[in-house]
């Protein structure tokens, strides 16, 4: 039987993420491997450009739609998403290793009866088989796995796949409405932190930690992070002296990162921080302390004073950005 | 009330990862191994709970034998009872959830706290498998939680912010850093914890569905350039990120 892939769009306030379009392409990638057909699935309200998906590869994506499923519901949301995998057969879904996505794809997984590949960073097809490989140990190990059930779900790291140049292709839209969604849990507000890109899903991220001396520097943190368009993160240590929101710190018990960029001032680069950045694509180090455990892992240091070299930094980025 | 909390047992974040011999697992050698630091915070919110409102709290945890370590800190923070769930062979997650759930439905348990997320393999599913096996509403990745009668308010963090979320009982549900802050076992509590039983079962078999290939480290990072030790090393800087690393 032909395998039938399906893809989670993930969206926010009628915004499709970037970690979904990256599914996607990963799935479209998958199915030319398979000779497989790939669908997708979305719940929300109104939702914008959603017939781009199809230039990610995406035939057609059904969108089950209620003015109570504009915020995620786990219940509404898992309900409507399994069910549509049971009645149409898939056997292949993709989800982004978002938050919603890392809540909602295990409890598809129990409603299908799948086994679940979480945060993978690459797909491969050797054999008829999909090997997943995805970090342990907060990236201090990798493994390759293989999912032996019938139905598997993969969710795939953001920032990682990528999603590759759009197509001019349009997906075909069915919209369904859904009468009476389950609620049993129900998002009743959102708090927003005042209109700030969150590091896991920036691509640039520049990160203070207790070099920084105190919470009247970081300034020049999110100085740095403006000019660049990034998040701004930090150390535990930041963390912990109240420095900083928790929502920040990067590393092995913060969030564990992947941007193009992340740049580090005043971070030593403890085994836990490290976990956290280190698959970072370029990471950039300024600490006075040469030895730093941080310039084992940076592609570009500067070995000094973070109060001297930032602001000449900020200057010579606003410099050739102009 | 009946409060559950499922505990696991991981190693240290400091400790070093080398692959073991079987190149599927980790090499255990000189490896210590911890309270998952997730379940401190579902240990002290069960804790929490009980005092506020009475019941009987209950530490779980599925493994071999070295997780009564795990149980015993449980039991010296002021859980009431730990059950060992004795198998030491691998399971996935799914796996492992199917025997929490087995273990919650006999306690009888209307509210169980999980960690967000195992330190070791990092899935952050278990929370919501077992909720699903059960049949139980969850909230996953909190940081507030009030309980008022039947009904339960949480804020869950989400990228850039949080999102309220309500439910009913019964329900699980996963703890993130913020919620609380852990408290140490008193000296009391660990003389206390030292004469408890800890009970041991033995779950069903496991019937895994994800099975692990290989295991291997990450290509070695080849450590940069260093380009100076002051301001002047700037440009060069930003030229590399413009020229080289293309990112600005
Ligand atoms: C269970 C557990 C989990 C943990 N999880 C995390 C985690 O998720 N994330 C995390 O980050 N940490 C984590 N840690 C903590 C980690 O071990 C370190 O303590 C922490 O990362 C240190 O933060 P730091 O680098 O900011 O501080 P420090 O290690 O104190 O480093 C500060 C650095 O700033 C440099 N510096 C000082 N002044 C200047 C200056 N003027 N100019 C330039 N450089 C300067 C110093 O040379 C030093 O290298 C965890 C620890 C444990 C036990
Ligand atoms: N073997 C286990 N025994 C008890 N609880 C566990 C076990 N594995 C996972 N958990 C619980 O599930 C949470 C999430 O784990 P995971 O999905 O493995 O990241 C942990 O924080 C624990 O509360």
């Amino acid at each position: 039987m032909a395998n039938k892939i399906l893809v989670f769009i993930e969206q926010r306030n009628g915004q499709i993420k970037k970690s979904s379009l990256e599914a996607a392409r990963a799935a479209y990638d998958l199915s030319t491997k398979l000779s497989a057909n790939v669908e997708a699935v979305t719940v929300g309200n109104e939702i914008d450009g959603l017939d781009k998906v199809g230039s990610y590869g995406v035939g057609k994506a059904t969108h089950f739609k209620n003015g109570e499923l504009e915020s995620y519901s786990p219940s509404g949301y898992a309900e409507l998403v399994a069910k549509f995998a049971n009645e149409n057969s898939f056997d292949i879904l993709f989800f982004g290793n978002t938050s919603m996505g890392k809540d909602l794809a295990p409890r598809v997984a129990v409603k299908i009866d799948a086994g679940l590949a979480m945060d993978c960073v690459a797909l491969n097809y050797e054999g008829n088989n999909i090997i997943a490989t995805r970090p342990v140990y907060a990236g201090k190990a990798l493994i390759d796995v293989k999912i032996n059930s019938s139905k598997k779900i993969f969710t795939l790291r953001p920032n990682v796949f990528n999603p590759g140049a759009p197509s001019e292709n349009k997906a075909e839209i069915a919209v369904m409405n859904v009468d009476s969604p389950n609620l049993s849990v129900k998002v009743t507000d959102i708090k927003k932190a005042d209109g700030k890109l969150d590091v896991a899903e920036a691509d640039i991220i520049v990160s203070g930690g207790r070099g920084l001396k105190g919470p009247e520097n970081f300034h020049l943190v999110e100085e740095l992070a403006e000019v660049l368009g990034a998040a701004s993160g930090a150390s535990r240590a930041a963390v912990d002296a109240g420095w900083r929101p928790h929502a920040e710190q990067v590393g092995q018990t913060g969030k564990t990162v992947s941007p193009t960029l992340y740049i580090a001032l005043g971070i030593s680069g403890a085994i836990q921080h490290l976990a956290g950045m280190r698959s970072s694509k370029y990471i950039v180090a300024i600490n006075k302390d040469k030895d730093a455990p941080i310039f084992q892992v940076a592609d570009y240091g500067i070995a000094g004073d973070l109060f001297e070299i930032v602001p000449a930094l900020i200057e010579e980025i606003k410099k050739i950005k102009s | 009330m009946k409060i559950a909390v499922c505990v696991n047992h991981v190693p240290d974040t400091a400790a070093k990862i080398n692959i073991g011999s079987d190149g599927k697992s980790i090499d255990l050698n000189g490896v210590t191994f911890v309270v998952n630091p997730y379940d401190e915070f579902a240990i002290e919110e069960a804790l929490k709970t009980k005092e506020k409102f009475g019941g009987e709290t209950v530490a779980i945890s599925l493994g071999g034998d070295a997780n009564k370590e795990t149980l015993r800190k449980s039991l010296a923070m002021g859980i009431d009872n730990a059950v060992l769930l004795k198998d030491s062979n691998y399971r996935d997650s799914l796996s492992a959830a199917k025997a929490l759930a087995e273990e919650i439905k006999a306690q009888g348990a209307e509210l169980v706290f999980f960690g967000k997320q195992s330190v070791d393999y990092d899935n952050s599913v278990v929370g919501q498998l077992t909720a699903e096996l059960l049949g139980y509403n969850c909230v996953s990745v909190v940081v507030s939680f009030v309980l008022d009668g039947n009904k339960i308010i949480c804020e869950r963090e989400i990228e850039g912010g949080k999102e309220v979320v309500e439910t009913t009982l019964p329900a699980i549900v996963t703890a993130q850093k913020g919620l609380n802050e852990p408290r140490y076992a008193s000296l009391k509590g660990i003389m206390a914890a030292k004469k408890k039983e800890i009970a041991e079962k033995k779950p069903a078999d496991a019937n895994n569905y994800v099975e692990v290939i290989s295991m291997k480290k990450p290509p070695a990072k080849q450590a940069g350039r260093i380009l100076g030790t002051d301001a002047s090393a700037v440009p060069e800087l930003v030229q590399l990120l413009r020229n080289e690393a293309k990112v600005i």
